[in-house]
């Protein structure tokens, strides 16, 4: 599909003129289209074929610091002027807020400073339903067929998304993005004892086609972590060292980096609140947010603001350096917007990362898992229990006991907690091996000791 | 009642109502390539939100959502195709988009689709999308002043207000055509309170599928006391043990263990698969004896209430589990076709541009024989739980967390220290054995949950009464202390 990415920078303008001409004394517009096809083969038959195109527009208006958000799916001429006049309003009910208003002109970018990241692949755009329930196909044949023992399937699912998006602000800002994703799930069904059973999961994702996993390999993999669970039991309760894989680092990194997001921290919500310039981490912990990382997920060019995006190194050597911040968070800050600011489809903006990441650290995976003596390696996490506010975290978990560098058995039903700020400074070993499969991303790492609540 | 604003186009009243002849002529298309059954899924979603924080009303919101989904079915497999523009042209593109999963078939035509009545299990007396802005305004500011009065502790309030207005027609091609209007609102307060160097938050909501009748029994006043009295017990909250203990559930809120432990594992899609631990269990003891479990669309005005689901199936009252054997499965039209049974209603999707998928309403464990007290009494040792963040499910094993933000310990019968944040973590049938006692306080959650799954989100209603689980594991960070 072609994106008209300029016809989008037009309706938005007419949105923008028309929110003024009503009397807003700031508008700003969110446009966007997209295509998406979602096809999953379960024990090798078409399930569900998903295939559809949308459109929305989002509008934030303020009215003499009176702030109001409108979106629509309905862009039809009466539909957009419903969204206008509601969001009028809407503005003349809420309150004056001396901080709201939109970044300063001379801090917008202009569009010629927007660089190509590399984001959209015309192969992803082209996937079709019967190519997608080919390459599911595959990818769970290759995992059935390792072994008999899995002999149910949750399905294998191919998702591809493409879509653009514009911006255009009453501040004179116009910016436009265009993006595909496709990814690949496998979810495997192995029998356990006690009519349990086991599903593990393996996947591949990325912008651009051709650096895809091949979907047999996706299979095969995600056979291997479902095996690999049969005979999981609990841990007795104990203190414990934890090594976090890193489909649940991630997690952690994005835990924190919602602990230093400029609206958590004007509102002392966040057990960092005023922790800047000073530890946070071990020494070996440093979280990078670049959002011109060319075809990665979480890469653009300018702000939910149109501030021209840039590198920040949010901790350095395990010190708080910088908080994600957009215009509004660092008006209450009394700073700098960091050009962290991300606009939803229905217009609310807030501070956000980019592409963030735990930077790697010297041992490769195997070495690090070597050299630890005795730990639970995590590979899954359940449940939400983090509280922001003090930093206590504890999550359901699984994964296996690592004994002398080596898996033991492999364990479920535990929870394993820890006061989040001793957590993060407990890092003593982060491996080398960092993929970016993810918008936040973080590679295996190991904390010193952590509770293990089990039988 | 004041002019409506709101109408959805399709619907009887509004511009370009759809009928019986135009809901068969894009069902007939959906057909044409031999699928066995289609439906098509209008909806009109407006929704409203409301932020007041720093004592002013920050920011207000309104979002207006319009599609047409279009499923067809073929043996197990599914067509699915939405858009957004109700052009006859744009309708034909998605049915013949969604037909393509039966491709190669012998066309079949839908049977003639007639209007079917519905129950009313929604409030409408004062639809909050209909009242003032300035009325809603109010409510917030009336939270905001209470929770600031009540304790000089109390530094920072937030509170909202969302509204959502949810309209639908449903034409299938084995003859049903239903529209309904479904109304919802959540009300929330969150209290910030700091006392010397230490911060905690406390937090309390409600709401249902009603409009601002809700506040005459629940008022502004009654939530902010209850997320001020959270906060400020929180700030001598202690560490959590860690491991195996008693716990004693609070009646209510505390629904959503069932919702976990069981519920998501009787979703017939699962065991449609084979998928779910409790395949192949019906008639089986899988709870204690004193566990009645059912899912209960019919609560006036509750969250998960539902008046018909999504595929225009009407839903009751089902027993899910009677005196510890499993009765029955939760269905949606795919899972009831497999089970050859009429679905029981249960069919839900987020909008319009899903696809239907087994799902809970208001899921209730009933009343048992014991009082309240002589629970606690029971308890040398051990949590009392009331407030909930949320939970998950391994569906596939039974092994659930759900995490606590209002919890104490239980010291020789008595609730005692209020304790840190943590999860409980157990397996859904081996906790469900291990209910040993069950109080005569059934309550019903004040319409907060939400479930996800597959990527949905959908409202959902919990119930319980008291309730005493033997032992469950805590995953406090004290370990080796009790």
């Amino acid at each position: 599909m072609r994106y008209d990415i300029d016809g989008l920078i037009e309706l938005g303008q007419r949105v923008v003129d028309a929110a003024l001409a009503k009397g807003a004394t700031v508008a700003e517009a969110i446009t966007s289209e997209g295509a998406h096809l979602s096809a999953k083969v379960r024990l090798g038959e078409p399930e569900l074929v998903e295939e559809a195109g949308s459109k929305s527009l989002g509008l934030r208006v303020m009215r003499d610091q009176r702030v109001a958000v409108t979106s629509t799916s309905d862009l039809s001429p009466a539909g957009l002027a419903r969204a206008v006049e509601d969001a009028l309003e809407l503005a003349s009910l809420s309150q004056p807020d001396p901080f709201a208003g939109p970044p300063d002109p001379s801090l917008l970018s202009k569009r010629s400073q927007h660089v190509d990241l590399d984001l959209f692949d015309e192969r992803v755009d082209a996937i079709d339903a019967a190519a997608a329930l080919d390459m599911a196909k595959r990818a769970e044949k290759a995992a059935l067929s390792s072994d008999k023992r899995l002999s149910n399937s949750e399905g294998a699912t191919v998702s591809r998304q493409s879509g653009a998006s514009a911006l255009v602000t009453s501040g004179g800002f116009q910016g436009g993005t265009r993006g595909t994703s496709v990814s690949l799930y496998v979810q495997p069904v192995a029998e356990d004892e006690g009519g349990k059973r086991r599903t593990g999961y393996h996947w591949t994702a990325n912008r651009h086609f051709s650096e895809l996993e091949a979907p047999e390999a996706v299979g095969e993999e995600a056979a291997r972590r479902t095996l690999a669970k049969l005979g999981s039991r609990k841990l007795d309760t104990q203190r414990l060292a934890v090594v976090f894989d890193p489909d649940v680092a991630r997690s952690i990194i994005g835990t924190l980096a919602g602990c230093i997001s400029g609206g958590a921290v004007w509102r002392r919500a966040t057990y960092l609140a005023e922790r800047e310039g000073t530890p946070v981490a071990s020494e070996l912990v440093t979280i990078v947010d670049d959002p011109l990382m060319p075809r990665a997920w979480g890469s653009r060019s300018f702000d939910g603001e149109g501030l021209l995006a840039r590198r920040n190194v949010l901790v350095e050597k395990g010190v708080l350096k910088q908080l994600l911040l957009d215009t509004y968070s660092a008006r209450k800050l009394k700073r700098e917007s960091t050009a962290n600011a991300s606009r939803g489809g229905s217009a609310g903006v807030g501070p956000s990362s980019s592409n963030l990441y735990l930077v790697p650290g010297t041992l490769s995976d195997e070495e690090l898992l070597k050299s630890t003596d005795r730990a639970l390696y995590v590979t899954d996490m359940m449940g939400y229990g983090f509280n922001p506010v003090t930093g206590d975290f504890s999550r359901g978990a699984s994964g296996f006991l690592i004994e002398k560098g080596e898996r033991v058995f492999p364990v479920s039903e535990v929870t394993v907690s820890l006061n989040f700020d001793k957590l993060l400074k407990g890092i003593d070993a982060i491996s080398s091996k960092l993929d970016m499969r993810t918008s936040t991303a973080a590679p295996m790492f190991r904390v010193a000791e952590m509770t293990i609540a089990g039988s | 009642m004041a002019d409506r604003r709101y109408v959805a186009p399709f619907a009887p009243q509004g511009a370009t109502p759809i009928d019986g002849e135009t809901a068969a002529r894009v069902l007939r298309i959906a057909l044409e390539q031999g699928g066995d059954y289609a439906d098509l899924f209008f909806e009109y979603n407006v929704s409203g939100s409301y932020s007041l924080e720093d004592r002013i009303l920050r920011s207000a919101g309104r979002s207006v959502s319009m599609g047409l989904g279009v499923r067809v079915m073929k043996g197990d497999a599914t067509g699915y195709a939405y858009v957004q523009e109700l052009t006859p042209e744009q309708m034909a593109h998605a049915a013949r988009t969604a037909a393509q999963i039966a491709a190669g078939g012998k066309p079949h035509a839908p049977v003639e689709v007639k209007p079917r009545e519905l129950p009313m299990r929604y409030a409408f007396a004062s639809p909050s999308l209909e009242a003032s802005g300035e009325h809603k305004r109010e409510l917030l500011m009336r939270a905001d002043a209470a929770a600031r009065a009540a304790d000089p502790r109390i530094v920072r309030v937030e509170a909202s207000l969302s509204e959502e207005l949810r309209e639908i027609l449903i034409a299938t091609s084995d003859g049903k055509l239903v529209h309904d209007r479904q109304p919802l609102i959540r009300f929330s307060v969150v209290a910030r309170a700091e006392q010397g160097d230490k911060r905690q938050s406390g937090s309390s909501g409600g709401g249902g599928r009603l409009g601002l009748e809700y506040f005459e029994t629940k008022t502004p006043e009654y939530h902010a006391q209850q997320a001020v009295r959270h906060a400020l017990a929180m700030l001598d909250a202690r560490e959590s043990p860690a491991g195996e203990l008693p716990v004693v559930l609070a009646p209510g809120e505390s629904g959503i263990l069932l919702h976990e432990a069981v519920g998501h594992g009787l979703e017939a899609d699962f065991n449609r698969k084979g998928t779910s631990n409790y395949t192949g269990q019906i008639g089986q003891r899988v709870a204690s004896e004193l566990c009645t479990v059912v899912d209960d669309a019919t609560l006036h005005a509750s969250r998960g209430s539902i008046n018909v689901d999504d595929e225009g199936n009407l839903p009751t009252s089902m027993t899910l589990i009677e005196r510890g054997v499993l009765t029955d499965y939760m269905h949606d039209r795919h899972s009831a076709e497999h089970f050859k049974r009429a679905p029981s209603g249960n069919g839900r999707r987020e909008s319009f541009a899903a696809h239907p998928l087994p799902r809970m309403t208001n899921t209730l464990l009933l009343a048992g024989p014991h009082d309240p007290e002589e629970i606690l009494r029971s308890v040398d040792y051990g949590i009392y739980a009331c407030k909930f963040g949320g939970g998950q499910v391994d569906i596939g094993n039974g092994d659930f967390v759900f995490s606590l933000t209002e919890s104490y310990l239980i010291e020789n019968g008595k609730i005692t220290a209020p304790l840190k944040g943590v999860n409980l973590i157990g397996n859904g049938p081996e906790v469900m054995r291990r209910v040993s006692m069950l109080g005569h306080d059934l309550g019903v959650s004040d319409g907060i949950w939400m479930c996800g799954k597959d990527g949905q989100s959908v409202p959902v209603g919990v119930g319980c009464p008291t309730i005493k689980i033997e032992a469950m594991t805590i995953g406090g960070t004290q370990a080796g202390k009790n």
